[in-house]
């Protein structure tokens, strides 16, 4: 088990107020907050090593460079990748996932070839494909959730047709919290030779994650959720389909040989670095992967394990509240969505703001998720190494009030 | 605490005025505050360049179903003229609430609708 006061101390945010009341931040689904040694680092690292990185003979550009390239090993350690250009720094979630989307589905994608997604898609792994497939020609097919808010790997194995090329779904629902069954789904999609890639924004930072356990072919994340900075995410790949994809930036770095009529690109991971990376924030990734890896990943999903039945059983005593997703902490994250009835979720997250509870509320950029569930919009509280149950027990207190203003 | 959830606002959400829709419009609008999916959707009966009748329906927060509540009291029985020169500062006049950048979206949607069905009619005049 972790300690948490300590942890606490390490985060400078969490001694703000808000409105006077202690910050309770529970929005970690859309960003964790950073610790002082992540901002240590970036600040130590413009003071003192800043310089563009690769192709420098000087001093500074030398230790960026073995800064940003160290954060690179930290980061395919972190995953358990087998080699380290596996690992490609982009500007996040999104952009990885459209670098799948455009370089490798581009070419690889063809007429009435089809995709399987899930509705329970973040819109960054949902409208990349649906453009593509507009384009492209292609047929996109949705895997539905259960009344529980999961998905079964048998679920796909049912709708994999000889024209399925591509399984792309996402680790951790950041809405129901529902962890996918996706080392089964990764299993069934390579029996058909169907490609997979995986959206884990929200699990890279909150459960250890092996890619080669997984054997997914692509994996995304963004670090700004992991106690990273934000403008910095990744892509992983396997090192062969990485080597067959296409470049799709192309620039400074990216190249080898560059000629007036034709240019021969660089190797992996370079050819998908082009131009100038954004240094600083991959070298403060680092020091966030450093900072988990002391904690340990296990731990912090037990800490999260344990908060979700607690929040689960607590928030369940509250009458009118409706909670989504599965009910049980072994195939759920710490992310819990819900409505109060007869009360807009804008409404809540007002209320709550006063008492210093940050939560997020809206659709959670899973709009077809909430259509599926019927609801136009919804709560979310979403937890980190750093919440409390004491927390949750003003969050229930805050949602009590809540209804006491409106009922 | 919550200086937004002022009495008037929680009635006006409650008890919304005009609350409903019309059985045969000479006009109706609906927006969509996508951020929220929050939807607003007015009916307007007129004549002789007057609201004779509004009815509005939608789902949203207190402050947008307020908002709507407000204004469909504010416009009903005017000339076409007054209701369309109805100006943004008078809505928050009327709600009378602190309000953040976020919230001025809510508050805002039903007056966009009112404007925006104002503007279907008289293109359909013309
Ligand atoms: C499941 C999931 N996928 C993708 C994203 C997009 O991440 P980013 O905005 O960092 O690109 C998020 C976060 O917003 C997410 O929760």
């Amino acid at each position: 088990m972790i300690d948490v006061n300590k942890i606490r101390q390490d985060f400078p945010i969490l001694s703000r107020k808000i409105n006077g009341k202690n910050l309770i931040y529970f929005d970690n689904a859309a960003t964790s907050q950073k610790p002082e040694s992540v901002l240590k680092t970036i600040d130590d690292y413009y003071r003192n090593h800043n310089a563009n990185i690769h192709r420098a003979i000087h001093t500074l550009g030398e230790e960026a460079t073995a800064m940003y390239e160290n954060a690179r090993n930290k980061v395919a350690n972190f995953i358990k990748a087998a080699r380290p250009e596996e690992i490609i720094f982009t500007s996040g979630t999104t952009a990885s996932l459209n670098l799948v989307a455009y370089a490798w589905g581009r070419l690889n994608l063809s007429q009435n070839e089809e995709i399987i997604l899930t509705v329970m898609e973040h819109h960054s792994n949902l409208v990349p494909w649906q453009q593509l497939a507009f384009e492209n020609g292609l047929t996109l097919k949705y895997l539905e959730i259960d009344e529980s808010g999961t998905i079964k790997a048998d679920a796909l194995e049912e709708i994999i047709t000889p024209k399925t090329k591509l399984l792309a779904i996402t680790h951790m629902s950041n809405v129901l919290g529902t962890i996918n069954p996706i080392k089964e789904m990764i299993k069934v999609a390579h029996r058909h030779n169907v490609t997979t890639v995986i959206d884990a924004a929200q699990s890279v930072p909150h459960l250890p994650v092996n890619v080669q356990s997984l054997d997914c072919d692509f994996l995304a994340f963004s670090g700004h959720k992991m106690l990273g900075p934000t403008g910095v995410g990744v892509l992983y790949g396997k090192q062969k389909q990485l080597e067959k994809m296409p470049p799709f930036f192309f620039g400074g770095h990216m190249i080898k040989e560059v000629y007036l009529e034709k240019t021969l690109f660089n190797e992996i991971p370079a050819k998908f670095e082009a131009g100038t990376s954004p240094i600083a924030q991959v070298v403060g990734l680092g020091a966030a992967i450093d900072y988990l890896e002391k904690i340990g990943m296990d731990n912090v999903r037990e800490h999260e394990k344990a908060l979700t039945d607690y929040a689960l059983s607590q928030l369940a005593q509250i009458e009118g509240l409706t909670i989504y997703g599965p009910k049980n902490s072994q195939i759920r994250g710490g992310v819990i969505a819900f409505n109060l009835h007869g009360i807009h979720s804008h409404d809540v997250a007002q209320i709550l703001d006063a008492e210093g509870i940050a939560i997020r509320v809206g659709n959670h950029c899973a709009m077809p998720l909430h259509t599926a569930l019927q609801i136009p919009a919804s709560c979310r509280a979403s937890f980190y190494l750093y919440n409390t149950k004491e927390e949750i027990d003003l969050l229930k207190k805050g949602l009590l009030k809540t209804k006491k203003v409106f009922l | 605490m919550n200086d937004i959830y002022k009495d008037n606002i929680i009635d006006h959400y409650k008890n919304p005025r005009h609350f409903g829709q019309l059985d045969k419009p000479t006009v109706s609008h609906e927006e969509v505050n996508s951020l929220c999916g929050d939807r607003i959707r007015m009916d307007l009966k007129i004549e002789n360049d007057q609201i004779l009748e509004v009815k509005f329906k939608g789902v949203g927060c207190a402050i947008s179903l307020a908002s709507a509540s407000m204004l469909t009291e504010e416009i009903s029985g005017r000339k076409l003229k007054e209701a369309a020169g109805i100006k943004r500062d008078r809505i928050l006049e009327m709600l009378n609430i602190p309000m953040s950048p976020t919230r001025l979206k809510c508050a805002l949607l039903p007056w966009e609708v009112l404007l925006k069905a104002l503007q279907k009619y008289w293109k359909k005049k013309l």
